[in-house]
């Protein structure tokens, strides 16, 4: 029997209190792909890390081809023949993809050989796997999946044998993840060791041999790919039956709040982020956006928040501030947009949300600190303390300290103070973006309790949630984006998992079939819109 | 003829006026393009050229001056180092330290040392002298314009003068020839890439200061031993912020920076000449004109009405393994 | 573990923390006293007299240096508060002097000294506000970096001012680089022509002035929602887009208050002290306020207390030269740049472990009093 390309024996890792890693083992037979699945912050990348030597592990033993290696620094990782793909590409932008895949492997002192040798050996390796970039194309104009390409080309001109993906398909579109799984496919075939980090299930079951489990900072299970089932990895991810169903009462959507008409926006760089948006959103009901993120769901909530402005495109508002319609020219900022009767709790709390220096009491009145109710002339601190206190007090925010700086407080309990500032004031739209991301399980079924109580007295509620689960127990209709459109629109209870995820890589204005697999989908679209991207 | 003399002697001290400006010029690029801001250029300038007029008095050698004026230099430059990298503390804030502390030393050490305010005893022979390259004279008697230029502009400069032109070269060269220059631009770009390569950032980093220090010190001894004879309080009088502004309006290029020096220089000789002459169109213009220009230039030049200068993507972030 | 416990006690970070940085600053500036050959326990002894003493005037000359660092901390402070280093304090504060100027010869034979000094307070902040708000408009509209241009804006206004002393001021009387004096009946008295018993010093009402700008300052960052939005666009630009804070507009509205704050640094020189428009007179105390900034953690309160260190410093040293001829009063700069280096670019030096060892006392003394309540959970 062949020694396992890689094997973890009892890795711990402590960051001062918290348990990263406890007592992990692992095995990874060569030549296979090996996925590791875990909810964020289970300690996936932690333990990757120690493989690459990132980090070193407090106590355990790694062996690479059986052989023990102590490994403390990624160059001693390298020369064991570990590559590594970060989730955020770690390439020199105004390099070419040469001297990027060259960078810390010259050879010589002087380039002038060295240029010629590596061209070559890149060659070779992109021939032999299926990867051709242009080697003197600068790596900053590449799109995304050829960027991501040369991670893989640099781990392999370093004589990688074992290939780290890190959650490698959070940036990709469909299309270029379908390429992705291709070459991943033709890595396997020449003996390479894949081991794929993620949280999307589909992902292990499309591409793993052998798929390990991951639950905070332990190893829970390990499976063959082949004897398992999305459900039962789901189950071994969070620990228990998953919640499908948010207990709540169907929704009686009244009159329309919002309606968003052929929203268009294109980024500083002229990429098309938002394509032709139409929507409605009424008074009452829970509206769903889905999508693998990054395909304009962020751009659309900051949009509608006023942080950004479109291109084209118009907003008809009927709140409690009467009718008013925006359009492309005359959109207000997100302080105006607040005094329609617009909340908005966004996707990053601590990016955006939260001003981590700030003690609580100065957060709770983030966006609204014009407001008279915390002083006339002059900001009143008693006032905004005791407002304070009323939010901590309803969204049980703990510790209850005003005064203590925000950064002291946990993920969960900086989000409830984010809700209860944004909820308290009953706004008649709220929009909510990845409203559980980073928070604990108890903290998220109180703010799921809290968005349907919310829906049921009157809100119109926008949801923007990467977690297909969270927006099909919360929402009541769901539109579905890709690639910055909407490529469809159902209702909550008519739909499944399998036909948001048909939509989610499909392309707008094309019907799913039945009769189309996931991978069968998958591909049709593709070659369609490459030809797009070229016209 | 004479006009040819004229414009030839003004290239001629442009050039001289340009030097210092070059070696730090190339100190910053080294500074910047590694990921480091480095506004204590100025203060590196100033202590070099306190130490190597000091050491040339003392020891009697030009060179051993500009070698004292390397070393003081390289300490400074690896003060701002450590604090910049391993202490992760503000490099604008290091960079105005040490500038704050050159600053002071010079003046109190000078003064204790020689009781003359802060002047240092001037040097005769022990300074760097020009050099006349062969043939200058002689072909500046014989031959028509292009023998001046050659008298004038090329030749009679102290070799710390040849020495700033060999530094640009030597800086493209290292910079986009070798592998040291392919680290050290990847650094400044985008650290992660390079440590993630299994090379060692904060190596980069110090090495690209230890140049920097080696550079500032030839600024500095070029000024107090070559240009001068001894050191004078607050010398450097703001070179090396026109330094700082020169790369970054030679877009922290080597070669643009060294155009830009050149311009600098160039204003710098036309103040003094252009005292008290009447210019067609504009009159007689204030010779303070002459000394805002560099800095006005970069003003406009940063703020994107011309072109636009930008610089390396991580320059003044401390380098922080991610999590 | 309580959050609480994550961070030290408020007097280690503002007090205990401070002083040991500024402390390892004075033991290495005492290395320097120690290379000239004297002896610095002597040298300090000399300076805290100097800078203190009242018959001879030395605390009335720490105070005129002090009202000079609080404008210009200030200035640094609040623009830091927005997340701009302000390194133009010194440059803002010598265009000020030409606004002063200005105002001065224009009117000084005919307005008393009631009318002149808001005048010249106004014009003072006027000019130093539009030397901050250029650099300012630079960053926030055209993406400029602040501190290069604030840099290049000093010696831009070192080229204006030399223009406006030579070729303009210096001929309407005065020497060739100063202007003459304003008349005596339009300035600001000196502290000693206002108390005859007091000793000569150039001590004058702007002092007042500075205090008044310390508690504005406060209640600009602490009470007003522009103050909110400064912090808020200085701490997370993010939050501040998020929050419909107009964060360019905040950038040019601090950086014109920052610059007027550094501008009425010349009320104490040019109108008050000197009373006439000098060649660099600024002579590095805009510098000194990124110093008196850092060393006063960017609180007004702080800000005091380090302009009174800092202008002590500054009397200190020049009254040294009179009893230790070999010491430089320049010395005052060493210092001055191993404070900005301890205080700002090491601050994590002297920080990590002081905070540390706090932190480790602190959960040490929760863990010992949980053990105890268990103990006695356990006994019942």
């Amino acid at each position: 029997m062949t020694a396992p390309a890689i094997e973890l024996k009892a890795i711990n890792k402590r960051f001062g209190p918290v348990w990263a890693n406890r007592d992990i083992d692992l095995k990874v037979m060569p030549g296979t792909v090996h996925g590791i699945v875990g909810e964020n912050g289970a300690g996936k990348s932690t333990l990757m890390s120690i493989l690459y030597g990132f980090y070193t592990a407090d106590t355990g033993e790694i062996l690479v081809n059986g052989q023990n290696l102590d490994i403390r620094n990624s160059q001693q990782a390298i020369q064991a023949g570990i590559g590594m793909v970060h989730q955020h590409f770690m390439l020199v932008e105004p390099f070419t993809v040469l001297e990027n895949v060259m960078l810390g492997m010259e050879g010589q002192a002087v380039l002038a050989n060295a240029r010629g040798k590596a061209r070559k050996a890149l060659q070779d390796i992109a021939s032999r796997y299926g990867l051709e970039v242009d080697p003197d194309a600068i790596v900053g104009e590449l799109p995304v999946g050829l960027q991501q390409r040369v991670e893989i080309l640099k781990a392999l001109y370093r004589g990688a044998k074992i290939l780290i993906l890190d959650e490698p398909t959070s940036v990709l579109t469909p299309q270029e993840t379908g390429q992705l799984f291709e070459i991943l496919e033709s890595l396997r075939s020449q003996g390479v060791t894949v081991l794929l980090i993620t949280h999307k299930l589909k992902e292990i079951m499309a591409i793993t041999n052998h798929v390990s489990i991951m639950r905070a900072g332990t190893m829970v299970a390990h499976r063959e790919t082949a004897h398992t089932s999305p459900e039962e990895l789901a189950e071994l991810m969070v620990g228990r039956k998953v919640l499908l169903r948010v207990d709540k009462q169907p929704a009686q959507p009244g009159e329309q709040r919002m309606e968003i008409k052929n929203l268009d926006y294109s980024d500083d760089r002229g990429v098309r982020r938002l394509k032709d948006i139409n929507f409605n959103l009424r008074s009452g009901e829970i509206l769903g956006v889905a999508g693998v993120s990054g395909n304009g769901q962020s751009e659309l909530l900051k949009m509608l928040s006023g942080a950004l402005a479109p291109n084209q495109g118009v907003m008809v508002l009927d709140t409690r501030a009467g009718h008013s319609e925006l359009s492309a020219g005359s959109w207000r900022d997100a302080a105006e947009i607040r005094d329609l009767g617009i909340a908005h709790v966004p996707e990053n709390r601590l990016r955006q949300a939260l001003v981590k220096a700030f003690s609580a009491a100065e957060n709770a009145i983030l966006g609204y600190h014009d407001k008279p109710e915390y002083g006339e002339t002059f900001l009143e601190p008693e006032k905004v303390v005791n407002a304070t206190e009323v939010m901590m007090e309803a969204y049980d925010v703990r510790p209850r300290l005003p005064g203590l700086k925000t950064a002291n407080f946990s993920g969960g309990n900086q989000q409830k103070l984010v809700l209860a500032r944004e909820m308290l004031k009953e706004p008649d739209i709220l929009l909510i973006g990845q409203p559980t991301r980073g928070v604990d399980i108890g903290a998220i079924e109180f703010i799921h309790r809290n968005m349907i109580a919310a829906r049921d007295k009157g809100a119109a509620v926008l949801l923007v949630s990467v977690e297909l689960d969270e927006i099909l127990s919360l929402s009541d209709r769901i539109i579905v984006m890709n690639d910055g459109a909407i490529t469809g629109e159902v209702m909550a209870s008519e739909t499944n998992e399998a036909e948001l995820g048909l939509l989610m890589t499909s392309t707008a204005g094309e019907v799913p079939t039945a009769g189309n697999g996931p991978t069968g989908g998958a591909k049709a679209p593709q070659s369609e819109q490459q030809e797009e991207a070229v016209a | 003829m004479e006009m040819f003399d004229q414009i030839f002697s003004l290239l001629g001290a442009s050039i001289r006026l340009a030097t210092p400006l070059m070696f730090a010029a190339m100190a910053g690029i080294f500074s910047e393009r590694s990921g480091i801001v480095d506004i204590g250029l100025e203060g590196k300038m100033l202590i070099s050229a306190f130490a190597s007029a000091c050491a040339a008095y003392e020891t009697g050698s030009p060179w051993l001056g500009l070698l004292a004026g390397i070393l003081v230099s390289v300490m400074f430059a690896l003060m701002h180092g450590y604090a910049s990298i391993t202490q992760r503390g503000d490099q604008t804030i290091s960079g105005l330290a040490v500038n704050f502390l050159a600053s002071g030393l010079t003046v109190v050490l000078g003064h204790a040392w020689y009781g003359q305010g802060g002047l240092t005893p001037s040097v005769h022979d022990e300074r760097f002298k020009s050099i006349i390259l062969p043939g200058a004279e002689w072909l500046g008697e014989n031959v028509p314009v292009v023998g001046p230029f050659y008298e004038q502009v090329i030749s009679g400069h102290n070799i710390l003068v040849y020495l700033a032109f060999v530094s640009v070269a030597a800086a493209y060269w290292v910079l986009f020839r070798t592998r040291f220059g392919l680290r050290l631009r990847a650094t400044g770009e985008e650290p992660n890439a390079v440590d993630s390569a299994g090379i060692s950032v904060a190596w980069v980093r110090y090495r690209a200061m230890i140049v920097t220090g080696v550079l500032c010190g030839c600024a500095g001894t070029y000024l107090s031993i070559a240009q001068n004879a001894a050191f004078q309080r607050e010398m450097t009088a703001g070179r090396g912020y026109i330094a700082l502004a020169a790369v970054i309006f030679g877009k922290w290029h080597p070669k643009g920076a060294l155009g830009a020096c050149l311009l600098f220089g160039f204003l710098q000789s036309l103040e003094t000449r252009l005292q008290s002459v009447q210019l067609p169109l504009v009159g007689e213009l204030p010779s303070q004109v002459f000394s805002a220009i560099p800095y006005i230039i970069t003003v406009v030049l940063l703020a994107g009405f011309i072109g636009k200068a930008i610089a390396p993507k991580n320059v003044g972030v401390p380098y922080v393994k991610e999590r | 573990m309580s959050p609480i416990l994550a961070e030290s006690p408020r007097w280690v970070r503002i007090g205990l923390v401070p002083a040991l940085q500024l402390a390892l600053a004075l033991v290495i500036s005492s290395l320097v006293v120690l290379i000239i050959g004297e002896d610095p326990v002597q040298a300090f002894a000399i300076m805290i007299r100097g800078a203190t003493n009242l018959e001879f005037g030395g605390f009335h000359s720490t105070l005129y240096y002090t009202t000079n660092f609080i404008f210009t901390g200030l200035a640094v402070a609040l623009a830091f508060h927005a997340g701009l280093f302000n390194i133009g304090g010194e440059g803002q504060a010598y265009v000020a002097g030409l606004g002063i100027a200005i105002v001065c010869l224009l009117f000084d034979s005919t307005l008393s000294v009631w009318l002149m000094a808001p005048l010249v307070i106004l014009a003072s902040a006027a000019f130093g506000a539009i030397w901050g708000v250029i650099p300012g408009y630079l960053q926030a509209k055209r993406g400029s970096h602040i501190v290069v241009t604030t840099i290049m804006f000093n010696f831009i206004a070192m080229a204006l001012m030399s223009y406006a002393l030579v070729v303009h001021i210096s001929p309407l009387g005065g020497n060739s680089t100063d202007s003459r004096y304003w008349n005596s009946d339009a300035v600001f008295p000196k502290w000693n022509e206002m108390m005859p018993d007091a000793p000569f010093s150039l001590l004058n009402p702007t002092l007042i002035l500075a205090l008044v700008c310390c508690w504005l300052v406060w209640l600009l960052v602490w009470r007003t929602r522009l103050g909110y939005a400064i912090r808020t666009v200085g701490s997370n630009p993010h939050a501040a887009t998020y929050a419909g804070i107009n964060a360019s507009r905040t950038i040019i509205i601090t950086m014109a208050i920052s610059g007027a704050l550094a501008g009425m640094m010349a009320v104490n020189e040019v109108y008050g002290a000197q009373g006439r428009l000098i060649l660099n007179f600024t002579s590095g105390f805009g510098f000194m306020g990124i110093a008196v900034a850092l060393m006063g953690r960017n609180h007004p309160f702080g800000v005091v207390l380090a302009s009174l260190l800092f202008g002590a410093l500054y009397q200190g040293g020049t009254e040294l030269q009179f009893e230790i001829s070999s010491i430089n009063p320049q010395m005052v700069l060493v210092i001055q740049g191993l404070v900005v280096f301890f205080t700002g670019a090491l601050d994590r030096l002297v920080r990590g472990p002081v905070e540390g060892a706090f932190l480790r006392y602190q959960l040490a003394k929760a863990k010992k009093a949980e053990a105890a309540d268990a103990a006695v959970a356990g006994g019942n």
